[in-house]
């Protein structure tokens, strides 16, 4: 110690200490490095956490209380997760117009992919919640349309109709068409029950069963379906379609026979 | 062509008065007949050329009519049946029903168009006027087929010969017992087979989508799950028999959301089971709204109130939906408590 101290005022001793303090520096941050990037990762989700928060703050606060705590114009959104904010932003229904009226309608989306992830990571930071399904949970590998179909028919087509074309609820309320819905807005309406839809999470209907439905949908009414029947009045029903062929196919035949007896065939009109 | 180019001498001499009037207005008569209205003559009752020119379209309908029949057998052969092509205004459709169709169509259509036109411009349409008879038969013959049937009367024997008589009409009058006894192939009478249903004691609630019984904590608020009974399987012979009385509607709902004080003392945490078949006609009746409570009949729009013993508040239901009493057994299941207190569905004479 006392070499040491003797030399304190060496010329060289400011760099020896330098040195030290350079290797000490870089080995901490060799040391450090991994944990220090985990840090970087956790401050980009706080920072989509307080970024979505502002979002919050601005479009969905007056209704849903200035913590997500639900008020008398709109409900808690507290756990009710990022795949609930993903559906209901994405399709345009929140922010809603109104809280009147009997229900809120799809309508153009306002909001960018990104901010609709910082809102969805603010939303999922009140409470757990279903995360946003990956391609590979709603995607069509491995799905049997099949079974899809029967689970359809048991589960959503008392409502949403036999190829999901959609029907009326109880005052003024309805359950939408399925046609060119995405097929990941689907499975989220499905795991959280958007408005008076109910819910069906994993533990009563499995996210194998989820795929299979979608699946169904695809097959029945994608883009590339085959309506070999041709025109098909709305696709509500053979009730329906037989009503209208009875109405207007045999109002035509008698306008026709109708036109063909009030013709005139004499030389002379009068 | 209109009457105006028609030569002077084609023309038929022109009628002064309306033709077949028998009538004239009298004291006892005042309304004059006025008898027919002067016949109208067609442009192909005139002219030859006019007539010829009706002729050549009746038989090109025809004609045409015969082309579409080929063209039908043509396009049942040669069109793929699973060929699609987009037509509009429908839209996509099988090349080979719209092919048939067309073609089909087409024939009859010409047939039925070719019939018109030539009754209309070429068979005669001069009005003739039928006289209208009695339609009573003479007093002579009508004693005559009087007379034939005393005669034949008579000579059956049917008032001296009772006992003929008397078994022909026994005969007549038993034999339409055997239409009657038919009857009874509509099936046994369903005894007390209305008022049970396959849930007992102990019975676990099976979900139809995973075919896994229930836990209580698999049933979310807000969530909509369909039941049956444990040892009800979808291959079974009676499957639809049963399931038609027995299907179940699982939902949860907050406990302190329930009005109804048997519905809160039948339900486990808040899931409560109730029967989903309409007590109305019977539809499947599932269209439940998570926020309202509320569950719609699809088919007459009864509306049933979950939060309140699925009480009645629209349609013409006449009973709230039967609630099966539920609970958790040893092993964390839910499992039915008993049969349906009331009878499941529609009513029927002797519910009570």
């Amino acid at each position: 110690m006392k070499k040491l101290s003797a030399r304190r005022r060496h010329p060289l001793a400011a760099l020896v200490v330098l040195l030290l303090a350079l290797a000490c520096t870089g080995g901490l941050y060799a040391a450090f490095a991994p944990a220090e990037k985990a840090q970087a990762d956790d401050t980009a989700q706080s920072l989509a956490i307080d970024e979505g928060k502002k979002l919050y703050t601005v479009g969905c606060a007056s209704c849903h209380g200035t913590g997500g705590q639900g008020g008398s114009d709109g409900p808690s959104l507290v756990g009710v997760g990022a795949a609930a904010v993903d559906f209901q932003v994405s399709t345009g229904r929140m922010p809603a117009a109104t809280s009147q009226g009997a229900q809120v309608p799809k309508k153009k989306n306002i909001y960018t992919r990104a901010q609709i992830d910082q809102l969805a990571a603010y939303i999922a930071s009140l409470g757990a919640g279903p995360a946003v399904p990956t391609k590979e949970q709603y995607g069509p590998e491995g799905a049997d349309i099949a079974k899809g179909g029967e689970l359809f028919r048991t589960n959503c087509a008392q409502c949403h109709n036999f190829t999901g074309k959609g029907g009326a609820l109880t005052k003024g309320k309805f359950a939408p068409s399925l046609t060119d819905v995405e097929p990941k807005h689907i499975y989220e309406a499905m795991q959280t029950g958007p408005q008076n839809m109910p819910s069906f999470p994993d533990t009563t209907l499995s996210e194998q069963n989820k795929k299979d439905i979608i699946a169904y949908l695809n097959a029945v009414n994608g883009d590339e379906t085959e309506n070999p029947g041709g025109l098909e009045l709305g696709g509500l029903g053979p009730v329906s379609e037989g009503l209208f062929g009875w109405i207007f196919g045999l109002g035509t035949l008698i306008a026709v026979a109708v036109w063909v007896a009030a013709r005139t065939a004499k030389a002379k009109k009068s | 062509m209109s009457s105006q180019d028609i030569p002077e001498e084609n023309l038929p001499a022109q009628q002064g008065h309306a033709h077949g009037a028998v009538d004239v207005a009298d004291e006892k008569n005042p309304f004059a007949d006025p008898g027919l209205p002067p016949h109208e003559h067609r442009i192909q009752d005139i002219d030859e050329e006019a007539a010829k020119r009706s002729e050549r379209t009746v038989a090109l309908l025809f004609t045409v009519s015969m082309l579409a029949t080929i063209g039908f057998i043509v396009s049942y052969v040669a069109v793929p049946h699973d060929r699609s092509i987009y037509v509009f205004p429908i839209g996509h459709v099988s090349a080979l029903n719209f092919a048939l169709g067309v073609t089909l169509g087409l024939a009859l259509f010409c047939i039925g168009a070719g019939a018109v036109h030539w009754a209309r411009t070429l068979m005669s349409d001069v009005e003739v006027a039928d006289e209208r008879h009695p339609i009573e038969a003479s007093p002579e013959l009508r004693a005559k087929v009087h007379e034939d049937f005393r005669q034949g009367a008579k000579e059956s024997a049917l008032g001296r010969r009772k006992l003929i008589r008397n078994t022909m009409l026994g005969a007549l009058t038993l034999v339409p017992l055997s239409g009657v006894m038919l009857l009874r192939d509509l099936g046994p009478l369903p005894g007390t087979s209305l008022r049970h249903t396959m849930w007992s004691k102990g019975k676990l609630l099976v979900n139809m989508n995973t075919n896994e019984p229930l836990r209580p904590e698999d049933v979310a608020v807000g969530s909509l799950t369909f039941a049956k009974p444990e040892g009800l399987e979808e291959h079974d012979e009676d499957f639809q028999k049963e399931i038609a009385k027995a299907a179940l509607m699982i939902v949860r709902l907050q406990p302190e959301n329930i009005k109804d004080k048997r519905e809160l003392e039948w339900s486990h945490e808040g899931i409560v089971a109730y029967s989903k078949i309409c007590t109305h006609v019977g539809c499947p009746i599932s269209l439940y709204e998570q926020q309202t409570h509320h569950v719609l009949c699809p088919c007459h729009q009864s509306t049933f109130d979950l939060s309140d013993g699925a009480r009645v508040i629209f349609g013409p239901a006449g009973h709230a939906l039967p609630q099966l009493r539920i609970g958790v057994n040893d092993e964390g299941y839910l499992e039915a408590l008993g049969d349906f207190e009331e009878p499941v569905g529609p009513a029927f004479w002797e519910r009570g």
